[in-house]
């Protein structure tokens, strides 16, 4: 056995000192100066190449603009906040049940919800959808959900939204601490009553920021609907943008939609991170 | 069996032969204590002897492995007692004293009174105030436990269980997690309800209070009791080496 080679030192100290010559405070300075260059220089180039007149023509045409309102409003944008919100609130108390299944010590509870999470997460939206529209008829043949357009969507969303929520719920379930649960048996609450006056209003506390995010992805998701193929009166924003892309031949309708998204989904993502730093502050 | 029926003349708490382990880990080996109705005892050891997991085999929050376990006359262990009932009888606190963060303090005393006791909102808030009344935080029934420092939690936690009407309390180191400063206000409430004459079993490291308010003290070291008997006994002249031992490294 031949003796183990002597390490070559690295001269990490000198390297060190040498480049703390420049301080880092100086050094973020020049990289910062690099990246607005950067910026600046691809602004430029959109700037340059870009045709601006095309671009209005076909973005912000004022004679097709004012033809779009005020059905944006009065029908689709007001469709897609009554399909999200009736599917976040389905999916909600779906969502729950799933989550104390999946807490649940009955093994059949855990198995039936863990697969339905599974399945409904793991699938696209946009499958689950047209398999409801087409596959219902099919396994019920002569019947329909109540509620028309609104209940399948109410449906389809909802069973979407469920198998994420009752991951975020069950997780904030876990998250309350253990003597609590305890303090309130020790006070004679069955599980039950612990679960509904003690546990979950604090669990709901905790997941507010998340559950509010997942009120935005519905928002979104509710623009699939589409696929089940909308009255006029049931047309929500995506289907009413898609509609009017067609007659107008000009993207102006869409970024309308857009837009219009945005109106809902910029207000709820501020009340979220508005809620993130209060608890923040709170700890 | 829907109705318990209290047996005055048994004692308050009786604990035969108990055993419990955590897996293969066997936290007690066998222990048996007697506390009598309106007597105090008080339960020291080093950590890990198994007090708490013996105070929790009371009420139950942990499962007996073998033994049987008596409140009142009636069977803890037996299968198809009533937990519920039994457990609104039993007051418990706890070293972090676990207030409901998300109510208020009355709300705090009165959910389980209302919701488990079935006591009307205004009977249940009559009872809430003369327990606040009692621990000294009369004027702080609209506040929320996160305002309050941790000694007066700990006797709002008090005053919670209190306010169940419990035959007996079960104290888990009530006053561990407090600063030193805060500590006897919570003692001076516990003072006030051994005087009243309820029946206490307390795990704590106040050797003082123990000396003072124990009827009796029972020493627990690696889940078995080692000794027990007269507070002042056992503290001032402990017979076994074990009690020895633990007793020169607190006093
Ligand atoms: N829920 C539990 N699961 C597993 N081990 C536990 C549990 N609770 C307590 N133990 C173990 O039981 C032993 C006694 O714990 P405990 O009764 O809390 O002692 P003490 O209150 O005297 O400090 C310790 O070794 C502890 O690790
Ligand atoms: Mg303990």
């Amino acid at each position: 056995m031949s003796a183990p080679p002597v390490p070559t030192p690295t001269p990490t100290r000198e390297r060190g000192a040498r480049a703390s010559a420049r301080s880092p405070r100086r050094r973020a300075e020049i990289s910062r100066y690099v990246q607005y260059a950067v910026l600046a220089l691809a602004a430029l180039a959109v700037g340059l190449t870009a045709d601006w007149a095309t671009l209005r023509e076909q973005f912000f045409n004022g004679e097709i603009l004012p033809e779009l309102f005020p059905r944006i409003f009065t029908t689709a944008l007001r469709n897609t906040v009554t399909y999200t919100a009736c599917a976040f609130l389905f999916g909600l108390a779906l969502g729950l049940v799933l989550a104390l299944m999946r807490l649940s010590s009955v093994g059949p509870y855990r198995w039936i919800a863990t697969t339905f999470i599974e399945f409904f997460r793991g699938v696209p939206a946009l499958i689950v959808f047209i398999g409801f529209y087409y596959g219902l008829p099919i396994a019920f043949p002569g019947r329909v959900l109540p509620g028309g357009t609104l209940g399948v969507v109410t449906v389809a969303l909802g069973l979407v939204g469920a198998a994420y929520m009752a991951e975020t719920i069950r997780a904030g379930i876990q998250a309350v601490p253990k003597g609590q649960t305890e303090a309130a048996r020790s006070l004679g609450m069955s599980h039950t009553r612990a679960m509904v006056s003690i546990v979950i209003p604090q669990a709901f506390r905790i997941i507010l920021p998340p559950l509010t995010n997942e009120l935005i992805l519905l928002t979104k998701d509710s623009s699939l609907v589409y696929v089940i193929g909308l009255s006029l009166a049931d047309s929500e924003l995506t289907d009413f943008g898609r509609r009017n892309l067609s007659q107008y031949v000009n993207l102006t309708p869409l970024f309308a939609v857009a837009l219009s998204y945005l109106i809902i989904t910029v207000p709820l993502s501020v009340v979220v991170r508005r809620m993130e730093a209060r608890a923040d502050r709170a700890r | 069996m829907s109705e318990i029926h209290v047996d005055t003349d048994a004692p308050a708490i009786e604990v035969r032969d108990l055993h419990k382990s955590f897996g293969r880990n066997e936290v007690l080996e066998g222990v048996d204590v007697q506390v009598e109705s309106g007597q105090v005892v008080c339960v020291i050891g080093p950590s890990g002897s198994g007090k708490s997991t013996l105070l929790r085999c009371v009420n139950r929050l942990e499962e007996p492995t073998s033994g049987r376990i008596f409140v009142e006359g009636v069977e803890v262990t037996d299968p198809d007692v009533d937990l519920d009932e039994l457990r609104s009888r039993i007051g418990m606190v706890f070293q972090q004293f676990n207030l409901f963060p998300h109510l208020t303090v009355l709300d705090n005393l009165c959910i389980a009174q209302t919701k488990v006791r079935k006591r009307s909102k205004d009977e249940a808030a009559e009872v809430a105030r003369a327990n606040l009344e009692r621990v000294g935080l009369a004027d702080r029934e609209g506040a929320y436990p996160a305002h309050l420092s941790g000694g007066q939690q700990q006797r709002i936690a008090i005053a919670r269980a209190l306010s169940m009407t419990p035959d007996l309390m079960l104290f888990d180191e009530p006053t561990s997690a407090l600063d030193p400063e805060l500590v006897g206000d919570v003692l001076d409430v516990m003072r006030d309800l051994a005087a009243e004459g309820m029946t206490m079993m307390v795990v704590t490291h106040e050797m003082g209070f123990a000396r003072e308010v124990g009827d009796s003290l029972v020493f627990m070291d690696g889940g078995v009791i080692v000794e027990q008997g007269d507070p002042a006994e056992v503290l001032g002249n402990p017979q076994e080496e074990r009690t020895q031992a633990f007793l020169s490294k607190v006093l």
